[in-house]
Formats: structure tokens, sequence, C-alpha cells
């Protein structure tokens, strides 16, 4: 029987399938489901949500070296977060099989950027698997463990929101029971000093050799002759794409391994066909290598550089092909990405938002989309964690360019403060930063659907643990004056902040904690309620419009609030100034 | 059999991820060769979110393009415009005709444009349902996706799949009178 499981599923089907014994990761799309369905095997396979990335490919590291088979997921811009150890555990090698997951994001469908990490497998040298349907994500993961474990290497297991969020059909496999051989100390191996690293990097290198010489005829990659007119490389989701637009007497040459890539299988395969096309997204990873091999191809002159492709766009990109379609009439606007209704977010940024001379340093999560219209209240956003120490760069070039008016407020959720929010906490003590940290604290890893982190008191697996609290932390790194707030009441946020600004210029180490859990939480029981406007009181002033609330609008010259949206915050009818907005209990 | 793609769209929240899940429960059911594609993350709050389904003898790509959609079930009727593109030009339309404003639209900083429906009407053949309507006829307005899926479910085009049955089977328990109602209903509407 077969079962329709999206790449994630499978992935987690997978890791049960391989024996695999520790999986960690951190929340990130298009990765987060993978370890969300692995836990349903949690009798079998210890499951964890770290801090970080960086974290989560240690643990899983660790849990390698002690013998087990491991795998840790992340999405793209994790893999950056937890780069230092993935470059030396290439050095290192491995015990049990060790993967690491990157689901990359062209399209930008929930991501910063659109990075290619297959480049990280040619720059840490290491083993790469692509899996092109929700099949091989399952059975690349014990492939990937054996190959780990064939060639000493962790193996990057590269995905692509299409190949993870996409369903099709699997078929099940046994698990393979793996006992890990008894623990042996071996220092030489993995322990990182210059001595030992020195040597490891000659065995990294000869490894490559014997990598690329077994590629050429492993499994993975695929040749599937029909032809001798066309020829096509391609791996992952863009096979599946010029499998179904390239001509019927198309041959394939489908690469699952594709780091060291197969050159002579490659050479081999272009002399049997008169045009060679390299099919991929993003960056000609794989042409540019095919080329230096000196065979002739045609790829991104045509695919293009940027964002993901479709069978549309490689139909007409790559064969000219005509896909006719027909506009509407009509001109939609825009529909952005908003804080949902009841969002405790708004009632932060709405009071910040109403404040002179503010900059706001932002950081990765729901409240990144404070930036959109009408709040528009964020100046920056790079990277998780980012919001503190770039606020605190802010803060160190006004002092020196001698700008006085500006006040820097830097924020950043539960889940993001520990996940890198932390040092730049400690950072802005150290080092004297003029400035007010803010901690959104919603109880969760809310962008990501809700994972739980170390100050929810939950584990992964569903078990009560410790909750750090957050402002013990700041307490202890030295924050003299912690306000903690219910963003909701807009009356308390607005002293807050005002507070905190008082604070900062008397040089008080001051921070913000907003508490309120994320109206989607269902452990919080969050009571739904319905504001409702009395038309005769309302004087048409849109003051309710400002604070961008999606069930908030304006229809027929009044206020109107859509009843299947809205769930009775009153954020609006505190921002109302003519108490035209009441709250009904549903 | 050559390969239907249905394009399903509206706002995030509004449920294409169900009708999604009824659609390849009973195509797989019946043995096609299925794959779907959803969005997650960061498009799902409040924004404009899509959902593909495709099914035949053997379907490839786990999504499509412009000008790739046979049907569009579109959940709400400006997202029924954005997604006009989609469509093959003898494509089909169902829409439910309901307004959910933008943040934008709300906010003021833009007007939620006119004859959203009759714009696709004059481009495309094309099912409009009030859904929203018919759902609070049956006490609750969020089956109206429901409600949708069971006009368009006179149009998939894969046999004689028991659609009713497979409502049943893939809502939770609670609220499978209200769903199967709103199945009926919409399905009715379509007729």
């Amino acid at each position: 029987m077969k079962h329709l499981m999206s790449g994630n599923e499978a992935i987690a089907r997978g890791i049960y399938e391989a024996g695999i014994k520790v999986a960690s990761a951190y929340p990130g799309t298009p990765s987060t489901e993978i370890l969300e369905n692995a836990v349903e095997y949690k009798d079998d396979v210890y499951c964890e949500w770290a801090p970080n990335e960086k974290v989560a490919l240690e643990v899983a590291y660790g849990a390698s070296i002690a013998g087990s088979r491991s795998i840790c997921t992340m999405k793209l811009v994790g893999v950056n977060v937890a780069a230092d150890p993935m470059f030396t555990s290439a050095y290192n090698g491995v015990t049990g099989g060790f993967i690491i997951v990157s689901a990359d994001d062209p399209g930008f469908h929930s991501s910063q950027n659109e990075q290619d990490n297959r480049n990280y497998a040619r720059h840490a040298k290491i083993a790469m698997v692509e899996p092109a349907d929700s099949q091989e994500c399952k059975d690349f993961v014990k492939y990937a463990c054996e190959i780990s474990e064939m060639f000493d290497t962790p193996v990057l297991f590269r995905t692509t929101t299409r190949i993870n969020h996409s369903k099709s059909l699997v078929e099940f496999g046994e698990r393979e029971e793996r006992q890990a051989p008894g623990y042996v100390k071996n220092a030489r191996k993995f322990v990182c000093v210059p001595a030992n690293a020195r040597g490891n990097h000659y065995k990294v290198e000869k490894r490559q050799t014997e990598l690329a010489k077994w590629g050429e005829t492993c499994p993975l990659n695929k040749i599937e002759m029909n032809g001798t007119k066309i020829g096509v490389v391609s791996a992952g989701v863009s096979y599946q794409y010029a499998k179904e637009v390239f001509p019927e007497d198309t041959s394939f040459l489908k690469l699952g391994l594709t780091y060291p890539l197969p050159i002579e299988l490659i050479r081999d395969f272009a002399s049997k066909v008169d045009k060679l096309y390299v099919i991929e997204e993003l960056d000609p990873f794989m042409e540019n290598e095919i080329r230096a091999a000196g065979i002739e191809c045609i790829g991104k002159e045509l695919t293009g550089l940027c964002e993901e492709l479709n069978p549309q766009l490689v139909g007409e990109r790559v064969l000219g092909k005509e896909f006719p379609r027909k506009k509407a009439s009509v001109e939609p606007v825009g529909r952005p990405p908003a804080l949902c209704p009841g969002c405790p977010h708004r009632g932060f940024f709405y009071t910040l938002a109403g404040k002179k001379d503010v900059i706001v340093s932002g950081d990765i999560g729901c409240y990144g989309l404070g930036s959109s219209a009408p709040l528009e209240c964020i100046d920056c956003v790079v990277c998780m964690g980012g919001s503190f120490t770039m606020g605190h760069g802010m803060s160190k070039s006004f002092m020196m360019e001698g700008v006085k008016d500006k006040k820097i407020f830097a924020v950043l959720g539960d889940s993001t403060f520990f996940h890198n929010g932390m040092p730049g906490a400690a950072e802005i003590i150290f080092n004297k930063g003029k400035l007010v940290p803010v901690i959104l604290d919603n109880s969760i890893t809310a962008m990501t659907g809700h994972q739980d982190n170390p100050s929810t008191g939950f584990t992964l697996q569903g078990d009560i643990t410790y909750s750090v609290k957050i402002e013990a932390v700041m307490q202890a790194l030295g924050y003299e004056e912690i306000i903690i707030v219910d963003p909701q009441d807009l009356a308390a946020m607005n002293k807050a902040c005002d507070d905190a600004i008082d604070f900062l210029e008397k040089g008080v180490a001051v921070c913000i904690i907003t508490r309120r859990p994320c109206v989607l939480l269902k452990r919080a029981k969050i009571e739904k309620a319905l504001c409702k406007v009395d038309t005769d009181k309302c004087k048409s002033c849109r003051r309710c419009l400002k604070v961008g609330c999606p069930a908030v609008a304006f229809r027929d010259g009044k206020a109107y609030i859509d009843s299947n949206q809205c769930v009775g915050c009153t954020v609006c009818a505190q921002a109302c100034p003519f108490g035209a907005i009441e709250k009904e209990v549903r | 059999m050559a390969v239907t793609s249905i394009l399903l769209c509206g706002v995030g929240g509004q449920g294409a991820i169900l009708i999604s899940r009824i659609l390849t429960e009973g195509l797989c059911e019946s043995g096609y060769d299925v794959k779907q594609c959803e969005d997650h993350g960061m498009a799902q709050r409040g924004g404009s979110v899509t959902t593909q389904v495709r099914f035949g003898d053997k379907v490839y790509g786990p999504v499509f393009g412009q000008g790739q959609a046979d049907i569009m079930i579109a959940l709400e009727k400006m997202e029924a415009v954005r997604c006009a593109g989609f469509l093959k030009p003898d494509g089909i339309a169902i829409i439910n005709d309901y307004r959910q404003d933008s943040s934008l639209t709300a906010s003021g900083l833009a007007e939620y444009p006119e004859g959203c429906v009759e714009s696709m009407q004059e481009q495309f053949k094309t099912v409009v349902v009030k859904a929203e309507e018919i759902a609070k006829s049956l006490g609750n307005a969020k089956c109206m996706n429901v409600v949708l899926f069971g006009a368009a479910s006179e149009y998939i085009g894969a046999g004689d799949i028991d659609w009713e049955e497979v409502v049943s089977k893939v809502v939770p328990e609670k609220h499978r009178e209200l769903n199967i109602a709103a199945f009926k209903a919409g399905r009715e509407a379509a007729r």
C-alpha cells in the first residue's frame, strides 16, 4: 500500500526506517515538519527541538561520535548558523551515520534570502544527496546513512520547498535495527587540535577522490536512455519539471548524489546525445563543473539564476513552448501577510508607530510583520538574533556621529531570544549600548507553526520540562530595570515604552518583556469574543485602521469589523478616540 | 489519462488545505497518481495562499505554472483574479463570491477592486457560489470551504468518486454533520 506523504513526512519515515536514534532541529520553514513527524516514532528515535541550528548539529554530531546514526534538520539560513561545527565535523568524520538536512527555499516562500546550499557541500567537502520526490526523501535517508558510514563523512541532505512540502506516493520499508558499536575513545580522530586536523585534511582530500569514484556507478545516479538527440542532466524537483515538458525521446541522467558530481558518467552520457541540457534551480552548481570538465552544455543562459522553476518556466525558457493564458480585466490589490487578528504583537507595534524619532531594529519571526503597512514600524531585519546587536551597532554609530534624538528599540521573540538573542543581550550590557532590547514573549515559536522552546515548559516529545525564565536571564546578565507588560493593554504598553526611554536617558540598563500568548496557541485557551462598531458613535476618523488588523476595515463611510476574522482583542477599541467600538462575548 | 491540474487559492486560514486533503484522499483511493503542494510558514499569515493538486496516470511536477490549470477553486474573489493567469484559456473557475479585505484594503491604503467576479466571467467558464452565505445559513461561516468544494466536485472529472463519502472520512467527527450538509448545499448550488 502506498501513502500520500509530503517530503518532510517521508524524511521522518526514513529516519525511522534507517535506524536513526537521535534527531535534533531548530524549526524553520520549509524543514519544520520533519521532526514534527519523526516524533511519532519517539520510542525508537529520540527527537528534540534545539535552541538553534548550531546546537542541533552539534547534538546530532555528538550522537554520531557516540555511535548512533543521527540527523539534524534546518532551513537554508540555519546552515549558516551551524556552519562552524559542520566544517570541522567534515574533517573529523563520523562513527554512526550523520545527516544534515538543508531545506532550501527557492522562490522565497518563507525566507530572507535564496542561498543555494549545494555550495556548502563543495565548500565543506562533504557528500550531498538530493531527493526528487517523497519516495526518494524516505529512501535517501538510509542511503545517506550508509554513505556517511562508508566514507566517514557527514552527508548534506539537500531539499527545496517543493520537495519538502509537496505530497506524492510512498511505499514503506522495514526499519533497520542497528545497534551502535561499543563506544571507543578516539581523540586522534575527534579532537580537532591542529596536529590532528592537519592529518584529517589529507584524509578529507582522499575521501573526495574515493567518493567521486564511487559516485560514477552508485545507485543514486540513474540514466534513462530514450533517444540520442537531447540529453538532460538534472536533480531534485527540477528533474520532475524537465520530465514533464521535454519531448518523450529525451534521455535523462538523473542525479541523486550531486556532490561530488560523477563527471565521467556525465561525460559518457553527453557523448551519447547531440545536445546536453543542465536543468537546475538557482546557481549553476552542476553546470559550472560540467563546463569546467570540458563538456558542452546549455543551462543558466536559459533557466535563469533567480527564483524557483516550474514546468511552465522550463517549457517556455528552455524549449520555447507556449502556455496560452488570459488575464482578468480587474487589477488585484496586494495581500501581503499580516499580523493575525488578536496577535499580541499588534499593541506593541501600534504603540511604537505612534512615537517620534523611534528606530526599531527587527528580527526573524511573526513580528517581522510589524514592517507591513500600515504599522511600518521596523527599520531593519537581517537574521535570527540580529536585532539586539544591530541596534547596538546603530547606537554606537549615533554616539560617534553625535546623533542624540533617536531612540532605538531592538525586538525579538522568545524563541529567537534563546536562538541567538542572548549573546546580543550580553553585548548590550557589556559594551553599554544605548537602546531598549524588547522580548516579545508569546510563549511559543509562532511563525513556523507552534514549536516549543526553552521557555515554554514542554519538550518536542511532549514531556513537561524546566521553563527558562527570560526575566531571570536578563536579570543575571545585569539588566537593572525589567519591565514586563501585557502588550494588548495599550495604556500600559505606552507607559512601558515611555518609562524605558526615561531609564535609558538616565543611563539605566533597561529592557521590556511583552507577555501574552500567541492568539493561535491552543494550549493558552484564549476565549474568543467579537468587537462591534456602533456606527452612530463612529466619526469616520479611521484611527482604528491604523492598528493594521485584517479584521478592521472601512465600508460605507464607517469602520467595519469582519465578524469572521475578529477575535475580540479590543486593540482597535482602545485606539478609537470616540468609544465607538465595543466588545461582545461570543 | 492526461494530467488534470487543480489550483486552490484564497487567503491563509480559509481552509484551502482541507479541500486539498479531501481531493487527494479521494483521488488516491481511486488509484490515480497524485501530487499536491501547499504553502507553509510566513505565507500563511493572512496573505494570499495557493495549493495545487494534480492527478492522472503519471504526474511529474508537484507544482505547475501559468496557463496550466484545468480547474480553479477560489475561496475569495480577488484571489481568483490574482490567479487567473494559472488557468488554461478553456479552464473552469469555481469562485466563492466572497470578499475578504487584505491588510492594504482594510487599512484604506488601497481600494478593494469592484467587479472581480464579472471580470472572471468575461474570460472563463465560471461557476459562482455564495459559499459564505450558504455556510452561514448552515450555522457556521467557517465551513464555506466545504460548500465551495461541494460545488467544485461536479467539475473534477475523476469518474465516479463518492465525494460525500470522502468528506465524511476526512473531516473530524465532531464537525462531520455540518460539513456533509455544507458539501451537499454547495453541490446543489452548482447544479
